[in-house]
């Protein structure tokens, strides 16, 4: 610090340097003001997505944006939707809130995305609803049951929610415990956010007197849960409820083996798909088990289901799904797994929307649309969606089901309901929708 | 003509010779400059001037403690996270839709930040070497970790931070950007000034006292603790100062990562993020606010430039995201093994020994 | 009662591996002076060369050995390649330099291997051991892991006690100067204590990934934890290194059984720096007066 003269240069050079950056970077582009939206063009729709590709969330959820490419490509195959294909900017966040807010940045300004779709998980796009919302973007079946996507539509008019949420998942599991297994001690195995919130909300609203014990985790933190279930034991829990990721399901056994606890388990459907929990299993068991046997660590585990699975494979919807893997797939070694399903689902749902929408897209016109027309969407989902001006809450309803040799035996038929003191209703009108015969919504 | 540059040097000499009228007046420039471009500049890049502002005002508190005192810190992670939970709870209170609520939420995490760093600095200063290291890289893994105690500062999922809208701004503020840039102010252009106006601030203060009596003591306790403590400087004292003014530069720019970030959460604050300013100050050389400002720049720009170079070498997006902690720990070994003064140390002592170079063949 | 006796048990277990860290850091910071940030990353990264073996049907004993030569060649390289120019230097160098090691490593793994969390296998039952009716908190596995860090901590023991080559290095660690005029090699003694720091270090990296999720950051509470319990024995002293891995694993169990697993790394700062302040040469070393 002891030359001025030649500090003063230096720091002009460094700003000099950066100004030349910025001119060459991008000169000024300020949202267009001319109708069209940001991210349409006449041939183009670009959306966005935020997903844990990396982390301990993203086994099995990386998946799912690998489904709404190859439903995309197999819509922009049959001409897209009005004539516009759809382009998706998939960002990994790591399942870290603050990584999300960073690429969601960088997707609404720099890749300038119509809207996001299915972001993934309720920490993580909690981060970022207020942000979409201010800047007008819509905000669209994150991919996560929080109740706050949809129950406070004019505080977050752009934002929709897709699957059921927790509450109505912790409700329908709470009622079925509590008529089935009245006498079990209830451990609740939770997500320490909104995800595990939620649902113990619903759960708590049957089962209050029941839960012995509540255990959390934080996701990202230590991978031992052996103090959990340690505690479980302790406390005498034989049923243990759990609202955690896939991994943390993985983990949560490992760790109940270890300090030998035994109980049965019901985890929420996030965290239950038999082929990737099994599959994790089996690599961390003793010596090298095939994942068809650690599938069968998962018997007699109970979940709910909203969506028809890869085990159902005469399902006309599956078939859909199967046809659309196999034909649109980019890798195409792998297999068709349910969080691609899932993915192509949601994939369904967006390219319904536009299809309602009709040819003057912009970012008001698609929230109208699926604001007055998404309850009446015949979809994949075992019930209808709740889309109105007063809710934003997707799918209505799950059945309870049952695994058994890596496939879901029905214990329910679907059960139909919404949050708060709403009953509880059996409704099988929407399992029986068909997807059209071109797979192409209508 | 030499009556000319008499002139001009009876008007330049009196702001060359004070140190506070010179750091002043090269601020200013440096200011108006940054102004012009941050005006011209789009959105996103708005955003990374903005972090690399932020990330400034850190690695300069940083180069501080380490350069000038000789103390490492690799917790300076941890003391941001303290500045951005400070000020996401003011700007919670408030509303945090004035300049005034940002202002007081900043003038808080600095506050705080003062006091967490007394309190770090007092046992900090008995330590050295691998020891300090070893607590302060604990301190960074442990700090974040409190926000799952207590409910108040949002658990995992961390808290969202109110951020001014453009439209609420006083209308001087306005006016002034418009005359200056003939761009309205936005909230992302907002950031960005509000970041450069106080690294500019922060820098002419940290250079100001790195030219005053408690600069040149700090300097004595770096280079020869025993001579200095001889010298009757009291070397914890020295220490735990230094220590308190590097954690106010950390606190003021964990505050602006909140506003800017718009989310604070523990996940923010990783042991990466401590190691990547240590690489900003190491990559500057250690010692020099200049350098501190350009290894800002490297950590803000960087991220992008690397993954875009190693997804086009055939990397997927994943594999790409790591190739920056790979860049910043090259540079820290690199910098140690090659070069220990750093940029713009190697670039000094370059330019000196050329100089000297020529001065020898006049001579001869 | 059961939960305490649980909570113990795994606490021992992971004590164990902390401790068998601590020794690989003792081993250096005897040798060179230098506390090894970088340590954890080298695990990790022979921890992954074992996992793609036993991807390959390597039985799992040839790849905990592979693992293990694989920690002996990387300590020896680094050692020799990088950490060379920097002994005797300032401490700030050292300590940059391999955190600096610590994110190349990290970030190469990730790019070699991917980031993804992959299940990683035990060679014995990770089920808990059952007693009669009660099952008790401690696996097949968790007692090979006691098994295999006495193991080695013997076979240090007996090194340094009752060999030529033990005492050889001891002297070039004591004093190099000396030594060199005796004839020893001391470069090359020092870099068979980096060498063997890594081999040990890589034994705790396969002890901690066995039977459960491994990715490239896997083991990076050990950055802290593993110095932690090292300056809590006294970086000097091996067994002070295992007491103080062994102190540190079980109160972090019961922290994160009773209290809160985040609140694990503050309790472990509490200790550090009431070590540091109040007993700077640890629990165990000899007093002598210090600078810490």
């Amino acid at each position: 610090m002891r030359n001025t003269a030649r500090r003063a240069v230096q720091v002009v050079c460094v700003l000099t340097t950066a100004s030349l950056l910025a001119a060459c970077g991008a000169g000024k582009e300020r949202p267009s003001e001319d109708g069209s939206a940001p991210g349409v063009t006449d041939t183009t729709i670009k959306i966005g997505a935020h997903f844990p590709l990396t982390g301990p969330a993203a086994p099995g959820y990386s998946e799912i944006p690998s489904g709404h490419d190859a439903f995309y490509e197999y819509v922009n195959d049959a001409g897209g939707v009005h004539g516009r294909d759809i382009e998706m900017v998939v960002k990994d966040d790591a399942y870290n809130p603050t990584n999300t807010s960073a690429v969601t940045n960088d997707m609404i300004l720099q890749d300038k995305i119509f809207a996001m779709v299915s972001g993934l998980g309720t920490p993580t796009h909690r981060a970022v609803v207020q942000r979409l919302n201010d800047d007008g973007v819509p905000d669209l079946f994150v991919s996560s049951g929080s109740l706050q996507w949809g129950d406070n539509p004019s505080g977050s008019p752009m934002t929709f929610g897709w699957q059921p949420d927790y509450e109505i998942e912790g409700k329908v599991i709470g009622q079925y415990v509590k008529e089935h297994m009245p006498d079990a001690k209830v451990g609740l195995f939770l997500q320490d956010d909104d995800f595990g919130e939620d649902g113990e909300k619903g759960t708590r609203e049957f089962l209050d007197s029941q839960i012995v014990d509540v255990q959390k985790y934080t996701p990202g933190g230590s991978t031992d849960f052996s103090p959990q279930m340690s505690s479980f034991k302790s406390k005498g829990v034989d049923l243990v409820i759990g609202f955690n990721t896939p991994s943390y399901t993985a983990l949560s056994q490992i760790a109940a083996q270890g300090v030998g606890f035994k109980s049965k388990w019901f985890y929420s459907n996030v965290g239950s798909d038999p082929a990737l929990v099994g599959g994790l299993l089996a690599s961390m068991t003793k010596g090298k088990i095939p994942a068809e046997q650690g599938v069968k660590l998962m018997d007699g585990m109970m979940t709910t289901e909203y969506l028809s699975g890869v085990d159902a494979p005469d399902d006309a919807w599956v078939k859909l799904w199967q046809k659309v893997w196999d034909n649109y797939s980019k890798k195409g070694s792998e297999k068709l797994t349910n969080y691609r399903i899932y993915g192509m689902a949601q994939a369904y749902t967006l390219v319904q929307a536009l299809q309602a929408n009709g040819e003057d897209l912009t970012r008001e016109s698609i929230v109208k649309t699926i604001e007055e027309k998404g309850a009446s969407f015949e979809g994949p989902g075992l019930a209808p969606f709740r889309f109105s001006a007063d809710s934003h809450l997707g799918i209505s309803g799950m059945s309870v089901v049952e695994i058994k040799n890596g496939a879901s035996e029905p214990l329910t038929p679907v059960l139909v309901t919404d949050t708060g003191d709403a009953p509880i209703e059996e409704d099988d009108s929407a399992a029986s929708d068909a997807p059209p015969s071109s797979g192409l919504p209508e | 003509m030499e009556r000319l540059r008499s002139l001009l040097g009876r008007l330049v000499r009196p702001v060359t010779s004070v140190p506070l009228a010179r750091h002043l007046v090269v601020a200013l420039i440096a200011f108006v400059v940054a102004m012009a471009v941050i005006g011209a500049s789009s959105q996103y890049l708005q955003t990374r001037y903005a972090e690399m502002a932020y990330f400034a005002i850190a690695a300069g508190g940083l180069t501080l403690l380490t350069g000038l005192s000789g103390q490492l810190s690799l917790g300076h992670g941890a003391l941001m996270a303290v500045g951005a939970y400070a000020a996401t709870l003011v700007l919670d209170r408030t509303g945090g839709e004035t300049l005034a609520d940002v202002f007081l939420a900043l003038l808080t995490a600095i506050a705080v930040c003062a006091l967490v760093g007394v309190v770090v600095g007092v046992p900090a200063a008995r330590l050295h070497g691998p020891y300090i290291a070893g607590a302060t890289l604990t301190l960074a893994v442990a700090v974040p970790r409190l926000a799952n105690q207590w409910h108040v500062l949002g658990g995992e999922q961390g808290l969202q931070v109110p951020v001014p809208r453009a439209a609420e701004l006083p209308a001087w503020i306005q006016d002034l950007v418009w005359f200056f840039t003939a761009v309205e102010i936005d909230q992302y252009s907002f950031l960005a000034y509000l970041g450069w106006l106080l690294l500019a601030i922060t820098f002419v203060a940290l250079a100001n006292l790195s030219r005053s009596r408690v600069g040149r003591r700090w300097r004595a306790v770096r280079d020869d603790d025993v001579s200095a403590e001889l010298a009757g400087i009291h070397l914890g004292r020295a220490r735990v100062v230094a220590f308190t003014v590097s954690a106010m530069a950390a606190g003021l720019a964990g505050g602006l990562m909140a506003m800017n970030v718009r989310l604070t959460a523990p996940g923010a604050f990783t042991i990466t993020l401590s190691l990547t300013l240590l690489a900003a100050v190491v990559l500057g050389g250690l010692g020099s606010l200049t350098g501190a400002l350009l290894g800002a720049g490297v950590l803000a720009f960087l991220p992008q430039l690397a993954t875009d170079l190693g997804e086009s070498a055939g990397l997927s997006a994943t594999q790409a995201a790591e190739v920056t902690p790979v860049v910043y720990g090259l540079v820290l070994m690199l910098v140690i093994l090659l070069a220990p003064a750093g940029i713009v140390g190697s670039l000094r002592s370059f330019l000196a020994r050329s100089y000297l170079g020529q001065t020898k063949e006049k001579t001869t | 009662m059961q939960q305490f006796l649980d909570t113990t048990l795994g606490g021992l277990v992971l004590g164990a591996v902390y401790a068998a860290f601590a020794l690989a850091l003792c081993l250096i910071w005897r040798s060179t002076r230098i506390v090894n940030f970088a340590q954890a990353a080298m695990a990790m990264v022979t921890t992954y060369i074992a996992l793609s073996l036993l991807n390959a049907d390597v039985p799992y004993w040839l790849a905990f050995l592979a693992a293990l030569a694989a920690g002996f060649g990387l300590g020896a390289l680094i050692e020799r390649v990088i950490i060379r120019p920097v002994e005797g230097k300032a401490e700030l160098n050292a300590v940059i330099l391999t955190l600096g090691l610590f994110m190349v490593l990290n970030g190469l793994t990730a790019i070699t291997f991917g980031v993804q969390h992959r299940g990683f296998p035990a060679p014995v039952g990770t089920n808990a051991i059952e007693v009669g009716d009660t099952s008790i908190g401690i696996t097949p596995f968790g007692i090979l892991t006691i098994v295999v860090v006495a193991l080695v901590m013997a076979g240090l023991v007996v090194l340094f006690r009752f060999t030529d080559l033990g005492l050889r290095m001891r002297a070039a660690a004591f004093n190099g100067e000396v030594s060199r005029l005796l004839g020893v090699r001391v470069g090359r003694m020092l870099t068979l204590g980096w060498a063997l720091a890594a081999a040990v270090g890589a034994v705790a990296g396969m002890l901690i990934a066995g039977g459960d999720l491994v990715n490239p950051a896997f083991m990076d509470p050990f950055v802290i934890y593993g110095f932690i319990a090292a300056v809590l024995g006294g970086l000097d002293s091996p067994l002070g290194s295992v007491i103080g891995g062994l102190i540190l694993g079980l109160s972090l169990s019961y922290v994160t059984g009773y209290v809160g697993e985040h609140l694990a790394p503050l309790v472990a700062l509490g200790i550090l720096m009431v070590v540091l302040l109040v007993r700077p040469s640890g629990l165990f070393a000899a007093a002598a007066a210090r600078r810490v």
